[in-house]
This record gives structure tokens, sequence and C-alpha cells, in this order.
């Protein structure tokens, strides 16, 4: 059983050493990302544009929740007035990254493991490396940027329509002024505070995501199976990445303060 | 799906992602109204600052004029130091009074300037000549009203 | 056609490959010369393929020499490979197309990726290659519409864009009917006299490649076991290759996987 554990702990740490020397070469090999854009732009298409819809969604869905459970609670206190703060800044601080974030990985993360996977599994990546052309750098790196370049932009939609969801809950439904919505959030949000550190956070969230999505894709067991599991794989670990990395930038970002 | 077809979805993609941003940072956040391109430093002390944290806001007459940068403590004569970051944009005299502030019963605080009559005006580093007037905390107003309620209660029963 | 002169474009000399503690060759030497169509023959798992991935730099000899054009594998950096590897073909066992592409782009990948040659010029040398194995008809096709053979001859003219000098074929009869097996055979043999190339190519498939190879090596448990052109192989005494070309059960190459004694197992001793 010890030896068991033993064995997985070198096992992951051995992983671990892969996984930042293949972040290395990636960055290395990433210069054709930019010079032949096409390849990058397509890889936006289909982690940004592809995720659009779900993102858009979910961000209203979360946006008329939040409104509604905030007035309930507000309103105890007679400051319903303060909902715009309160759905502003929970959802430009954690839940626009985060919720976006989370769902970048199950929807474009794992897609792009399983895209990388099959491309291994069924030797097309072989094939490239010997026809002189480096997978790491026609694959890979536009993958992976493609995902960086996508997921704050995601993050952002996804704020911006939470913040209109809280809004037609509070405003057009329940009647909280409109005026004391706007100004009271405008008063409390702090663009470079809270909001860029947002962007910061889903930034952030965007290379974790991203880097364990094609991680997982171009180093999982060529069969089948090893396909099917590295995507479980990449939205678990990109789940827990984004939780862990949420917590340690929340304390750095927000430490001590307001 | 062809290259030019692509390359529009990504670029609405990405107009409509700038969009959003633009919209929190005008919208939600307050970079339009509320960033300071230009500040000047000054300090102002205080016996006791109750709530107020870094970044509060500064508002005189109502209007806000700039930002809490630091909070310190002076231990050599056993005050406050609030470090303000104004607007070059207003000045005051130096004999300006800081005060302690809050909005509403349960808003948040901030610090208010009422200007005084000096003719020199505040410059970059300086620390305001009186010193702010305190926070007014809650318990203490609490006791001192009670202390007084029991001290003037039995007369005019008896 | 199997004139030896000049250097050997391929030359192996006392090659040695181990993964980890396992050593799959065991002292290779092998040369093969501009216009030879070469075959290296063996069964399962007898390190054929493994030789293939040192001559095309996949792998990294343990010990021995990798000659590849008279530069020696072993020695070269990354992109000296590339460079090398611009002027080799290879075609995978399943063919390995690019899935998210049509037949016309596969075959573009590597003019695209290698050249900066205007679109129309790529265009026309893409016909002329898909034209080469019969499928320029099938240029709109996405990898997913064609059948095994098919696949296995786009896999070749995109293994053939770049007119390489040396091209290798990893089973390239595996899975295929009658027919197609037919058609990869002499698009081998026709493709590598139209280009003046050499061709390795590796198989289990005895009567198909005696038929259009000119010289045959025999791997077996990581050494050359025999070799000789196809008239001396077919007429050879050697016991692993008539065991291997006749397709016989028992000979040099057991049946069964060494174990322990029969009797010892269904005693319940063995494990």
């Amino acid at each position: 059983m010890i030896r068991r554990i033993g064995a997985a702990a070198v096992d992951w740490v051995w992983r671990l050493g892969f996984a930042a020397r293949f972040m290395f070469l990636l960055l290395r090999y990433s210069g054709q990302s930019v010079s032949r854009l096409h390849l990058t732009i397509r890889e936006i298409y289909f982690s940004g544009v592809l995720s659009l819809l779900i993102i858009l969604v979910s961000g209203l869905f979360v946006g008329l929740v939040l409104g509604l459970q905030g007035y309930e609670t507000l309103q105890r206190y007679g400051s319903s007035e303060a909902l715009g703060v309160l759905v502003a800044l929970s959802l430009t601080r954690e839940l626009g990254p985060v919720v976006a974030a989370l769902l970048f990985a199950s929807r474009a993360g794992s897609a792009v493991t399983a895209e990388i996977g099959l491309m291994k599994t069924t030797e097309q990546l072989k094939a490239m490396d010997m026809m002189a052309v480096n997978p790491l750098a026609r694959v890979v790196a536009p993958r992976f940027w493609g995902g960086v370049i996508s997921m704050p932009l995601l993050a952002a939609l996804f704020s911006a329509m939470g913040i209109l969801g809280g809004w037609l809950i509070g405003v057009v439904f329940i009647g909280v002024d409109d005026g004391a919505f706007w100004s009271q959030m405008q008063a409390a949000v702090d663009f470079r505070y809270d909001i860029l550190n947002g962007v910061i956070k889903s930034v952030v969230f965007g290379v974790a995501v991203s880097l364990i999505a094609v991680f997982e894709g171009y180093d999982c067991v060529p069969t089948a199976e090893g396909v099917s599991r590295a995507i479980t794989r990449t939205v678990v670990s990109s789940a827990l990445a984004i939780l862990a990395l949420d917590f340690v930038l929340t304390s750095f970002m927000f430490r001590g303060q307001s | 799906m062809s290259r030019t077809t692509l390359d529009l979805w990504v670029g609405f993609f990405v107009l409509i992602g700038a969009a959003a941003l633009l919209f929190l940072a005008l919208k939600v956040g307050n970079l339009s109204a509320a960033s300071f391109a230009d500040t000047y430093a000054v300090d102002v002390r205080f016996s006791n600052i109750g709530g107020i944290k870094v970044r509060a806001p500064v508002k005189s007459a109502g209007v806000v004029v700039g930002r809490v940068t630091a909070i310190e403590y002076d231990n050599t004569r056993f005050e406050a130091v609030v470090k303000l970051a104004l607007d070059t944009r207003y000045e005051f005299p130096r004999d300006t009074i800081a005060e302690i502030l809050t909005s509403g019963l349960l808003g948040e605080q901030y610090i208010g300037l009422e200007p005084g009559g000096d003719a020199r005006m505040l410059a970059d580093g300086e620390t305001l000549k009186l010193r702010g007037q305190s926070a007014v905390v809650l318990e203490k107003l609490i006791s001192q009203f009670l202390f007084n309620k029991a001290g003037e209660s039995p007369t005019p029963q008896q | 056609m199997s004139q030896q002169t000049g250097e050997a474009l391929v030359s192996l000399r006392d090659v040695r490959f181990a993964y980890g503690e396992r050593e799959v060759l065991r002292g290779i030497d092998l040369s093969i010369h501009r216009g030879q169509v070469v075959a290296i023959m063996g069964g399962s798992g007898c390190g054929k393929t493994t030789l293939l991935r040192l001559i095309g730099g996949q792998l990294r000899a343990s010990a021995g020499d990798v000659r590849v054009a008279g530069k020696s594998l072993n020695r070269l950096d990354t992109a000296g490979l590339y460079a090398l590897r611009r002027r080799m073909g290879m075609l995978f066992q399943f063919g390995a197309l690019f899935t998210d592409m049509s037949v016309f782009d596969n075959v573009a990948f590597p003019l695209r990726e290698h050249s900066d040659l205007p679109e129309a010029m790529i265009r026309d040398l893409v016909l002329m290659k898909l034209q080469a194995v019969g499928l320029r008809g099938a240029q709109a096709l996405m990898p997913a519409e064609l059948s095994g053979g098919m696949a296995r001859r786009v896999a070749l003219a995109r293994a053939i864009a770049l007119d390489p000098m040396l091209i290798m074929y990893d089973e390239p009869f595996a899975g295929l009917d009658p027919i197609s097996l037919g058609v990869i055979g002499q698009l081998i043999r026709r493709l590598n006299d139209a280009l003046g190339a050499a061709s390795i190519m590796v198989t289990h498939d005895v009567h198909e490649s005696l038929g259009i190879v000119d010289y045959v090596y025999f791997v077996s448990e990581g050494r050359i076991v025999a070799q000789g052109t196809p008239d001396e192989i077919r007429a050879s005494q050697d016991a692993f290759v008539h065991q291997f070309v006749h397709a016989e059960i028992d000979g040099p190459v057991p049946f069964h996987v060494p174990a322990a004694p029969m009797a010892e197992a269904l005693m319940g001793r063995a494990s």
C-alpha cells in the first residue's frame, strides 16, 4: 500500500517535471503562433467563439440568481439599493473569472485534449514530426495561445452578462431604483482593484486551463481509452487548478483590504 | 468553413469581448469617475480613524477629490497618520479640517474635507495643520448616552 | 536495379538500441543505395519498426552509427535532423492523415510548411502527386470518407510531396484487401524508380514484397539473421527464412512462449 502511494507520488513528480519542461518548449516554439496568425485565429474560433453561447447563457443565469438571492438578503437590512454592488463585486472579483474558467475547461479544454490526443493516437503528430514540422509549434502552441486569448474575453462577457442579469431581476422585475443600482455599483467597484484583478485572474486561469488541456492531450496514452482518461483528467485537474489558484490569487490581491 | 468566415467570427468575438471589458470598466467600475491622473500627497493625523480603509474616498462637499493611499501609526505621538492622494485639480487651504464620516447609517466610511480660510494652499507632502476629527464610535456614543441618561433620570421623576 | 555504386544512402553499423532494460536491437549492419527498394522483414515485435524509427531519427541508437546521406544521425541537433527529414518521406501504418484537413490540404501540407510557393503552383504540384497515386478525383474528400487503401495512397502522395530521396514505409500492406495491396505495391516500386529515391519498407507480407523489392533483410531477436535478393531468399535453405517464407507454425521461431512445462502449470506450482 505504502509502496503504491510512493510510486504514485514519484510518478506525479515525474509528470510535473515533464509538464514544466513541456511548458518551456511550448513557449520556445510559440513564435509561429504569432508569425502565422491564422493558425491561432482558428483556435480562438474553436475555443472562444464556440464557447460563447454557454458562457453568455450561464452568465445570464448566474446573474439572475445573484439578483434574486442578493435582493432577498439585502432587503432584510433595508439596503436593497446595494444589490448592484453585490452583484457586480461578486461577479467581477470571483464568479466571473472562476465560473467562466470552469465552463471553459469543460467546453474548450476537453475538446483540445481530445483533438491532440486523437492526433497522437492516429500518429498524426509523429507524421508531422517526420515531415520536419514541429507539432509543438504547429499544433500545440496555437491551441495554447488561442485558449489564453479567449479566456479573459469570455470571463469579461460572463461578468457583463451576469450584471445585466442582476439588473434585469433587480431593476426591471423587482423594482429596485435604477439610478441607485448603477451609482452605488460605480461608487463601490474600483477599476484597478476589482475589475483589473478579475481580468488578471482570468488570464492566469486561461494559461492554467490551456496548459493542462494541451499537456494532457500531448501526454496521453495513445489509445482510445487513454484519450478518454486524458479528457477526464483535463476537466478534473483544471477545476482543481482554477479553485486553488483562485485562493492563492485572492489572498494576494485582496489581502486585508475593504 | 472558409477562412474568411472564421476570421469574421473571431473578429466579432474579440469585439464583443472588448465591449464587455469596456462595459465593466466604464459602466460598472469607476474608471470614468474616479481615476485621477495626477495626484499630490497629503497627511492627516487622527486620534481614531474608526473603520477607514485604504482606498476609501476623500470627499469635499460630497464630491470625490481623492483617495486614502496608506494608513500608518505614529508611535511617538500615538496617533494614526492617514496618507491621502488628492487630485491636483483641487487645492485646499492649509487649515482644512478632515473628518471621518459615514454615508448613511450602515454605509461605507469616507474622509470629508472642510476647507478653512488660510491663504496658503496645501503642497505635495505636507501635513494638515489641524488634527482630523475622529470617527464617531458607536459604542462610545451609546455608552455616553446611557451615562447621561443614568445621570439625569433621577431628577425629573422625583 | 541494385547496382552498388558510390556511398550508401543509408548505412547502419553495429547499431544497438534498448527501451530501458529491454534490448531490442543487438548489432544491426545494413546499407541501402539510391534506386533500391529494400524490405526489412521479421515477426511481430522483432524490432523492425524500431529500426525504421532509428533511420528516421525518431529514436537515437544507444550504440553504433546510423548514417543517412552521409550524416550521422546520432550527432545531429534538431535543426539538422529537420533539414534531413525534409528529404525523407514516411508512410505510417494507417496513413496518419490529418483528420481535420481535406485530401488536397493533406498533400499540400508539407509544401505549404516548407516552401513559399504561390498557391497556384502548390495546387499544380498537389494535383500531380494525387494523379500519381490515382486519386486526383478525391481531392475534396475528407480522410474519414476514404477507404483504408485510398487513405494509404493519399498518405503516399503526401510522403512524396517534397520529392524525397528516401521513402520509408511502416507496414504498408497491413489490413488491405488484395487489390489495394497490389496497387500499393506497384506504387511503391514505380514512385521509387520515378524519383530515383531509395525505399525502405518494413513488412511481414512476404509474397507481395518479394515481388517488388531488390533486397531483403530478415530481422529476428534484434539481429539480421538472413539477407539477399528475392531470388536468393526464395531459394534459401536457412531454417528461419524457410519458416517465414512458407509460413510454418513451428521452427526456429517457436509456437510457444517460453514457459515452465505444462505439467507444472497444471499442478499449480508455477505462476
